[in-house]
């Protein structure tokens, strides 16, 4: 056992882990349910949370690696994830729901990233999320009527 | 699935090598590959609190570290600038972004995997690997050596009056490559890097001088003939031998042109 200290959602945490410890474990074991196992052969973006604001697949990460990092999971940034995640449902892109977590997460990586991008870019930034649902055409949709209702100063609700 | 029994951040790079000579123990680069294997590791040695993760550029070379990741090759402005875009090209379809931000330049070198993409483009270049014990070695030497207990500190790529281009084909985006080509004009002498094949890496150079006319279709044709025939290739669930040897002939010449401003 060893002892890791790291911040998981705002909050210090201080644990003891086995060496061979997942970082989806981890963050599992402390109650952020979001995080899923998906491919776990670090293809499918499933897993996806930020660690020092980079989107990282959690399901190949030590969460020794982890001590004294930052980490972000679904459960800490709803705020965030709220004001585009209702353009996405409304493109019927959430058929299944199961890669959403992983979806929303990388997103919000690509829109602080680059607050405007491209179509291009969008499909760029997300190609290491797969979906078995929708096609994607549902999810680029949806954050392309974000950014355009953002631009015109509008959000979901309106 | 890997078992590890006893992790440790290594705080001098000697540290790392006096554990690294043990065999059940292991270095840990983005542990993408390492995390596939079956392998029951004593100590896990991480290498990621020596400050090797950033890449440093003088007016001769970039110092790449080998714990800086392929988005860091991605997103280098210098790097790209010196490599015509063809660093953030090789890397830009290897699985996601997430991916990118865990694998390393390290790991990816140390494996000198026959699919890497990395190993392809810097093949091209004037590349250095600078290994702890070992000094400094020219990445095609490197590649042709057996994995053995050093360490590979960084990469060095020598600037000199250069271009590049790289050209792949995937069957998918965000698959392994079938074929990988990078080809460069380095000092007035071009050569290919032909990876994916599906063996490792190699370098070819254009010795009978086909280019050394200028670059036009004919000539660009001519050379990715050659490589094509001098290229060994084999066959697996990507493709057979016969189709990677079309694809360096389509994909060679494509990059040739892309040299000479023809994209």
């Amino acid at each position: 056992m060893m002892e890791i200290r790291l911040k998981l959602n705002g909050k210090t945490i201080t644990d003891h882990i086995d060496a061979d410890l997942l970082l989806i474990d981890f963050v599992r074991r402390h109650g952020c349910l979001s995080v899923k196992r998906g491919c776990e052969t670090a293809n499918c973006g499933l897993c996806t949370v930020l660690m020092d604001g980079k989107p990282v697949l959690s399901c190949s990460l030590l969460a020794a690696r982890a001590d004294g990092h930052e980490i972000y999971t679904l459960e800490g940034l709803q705020q965030e994830a709220e004001a585009f995640v209702g353009f996405i449902a409304d493109e019927g892109a959430d058929q299944c729901g199961f890669c959403n977590p992983g979806y929303v997460m990388n997103t919000i990586a690509l829109l602080r990233e680059n607050p405007n991008p491209t179509d291009d870019e969008i499909r760029a930034y997300l190609a290491g999320n797969l979906c078995r649902c929708s096609g994607y055409e549902g999810q680029l949709r949806g954050i392309r009527r974000f950014l355009n209702s953002r631009a015109e100063g509008g959000s979901h609700a309106e | 699935m890997i078992t590890i029994h006893k992790y440790v951040r290594a705080q001098s790079l000697e540290e790392a090598y006096a554990l690294n000579q043990s065999r059940r123990n292991r270095i840990i680069g983005g542990m993408l590959w390492l995390k596939m294997s079956t392998l029951n590791i004593a100590t896990a040695i991480d290498l990621s609190g020596l400050g090797l993760d950033t890449i440093e550029e003088t007016d001769d070379a970039f110092s790449i570290g080998a714990m800086v990741t392929l988005r860091q090759l991605e997103q280098h402005q210098g790097l790209n600038r010196y490599m015509n875009g063809a660093a953030a090209e090789a890397v830009s379809s290897i699985v996601g972004v997430q991916f990118r931000n865990m694998a390393t330049v390290g790991g990816s070198l140390w494996g000198r995997f026959g699919f890497s993409d990395v190993l392809t483009l810097f093949l091209a270049a004037d590349s250095y690997v600078e290994l702890y014990k070992g000094g400094v070695v020219p990445l095609a030497q490197f590649a042709a050596m057996k994995p053995d207990r050093d360490i590979l500190v960084r990469l060095i790529v020598k600037k000199t009056s250069a271009s590049f281009a790289y050209r792949s084909m995937r069957i998918q985006r965000t698959d392994f490559p079938v074929i990988t080509c990078a080809v460069s004009r380095v000092n007035d002498c071009f050569c290919a890097s032909v990876g994916a094949r599906p063996h490792k890496a190699i370098l070819l150079r254009d010795d009978e001088g086909i280019l050394a006319g200028g670059i036009t279709e004919e000539s660009a044709a001519a050379f990715a003939s050659s490589v094509a025939q001098r290229c060994p290739t084999g066959g697996n669930l990507r493709g057979s031998a016969a189709y990677r040897t079309h694809l360096i002939r389509v994909l060679v010449k494509r990059a040739i042109l892309a040299l000479g401003g023809n994209a």
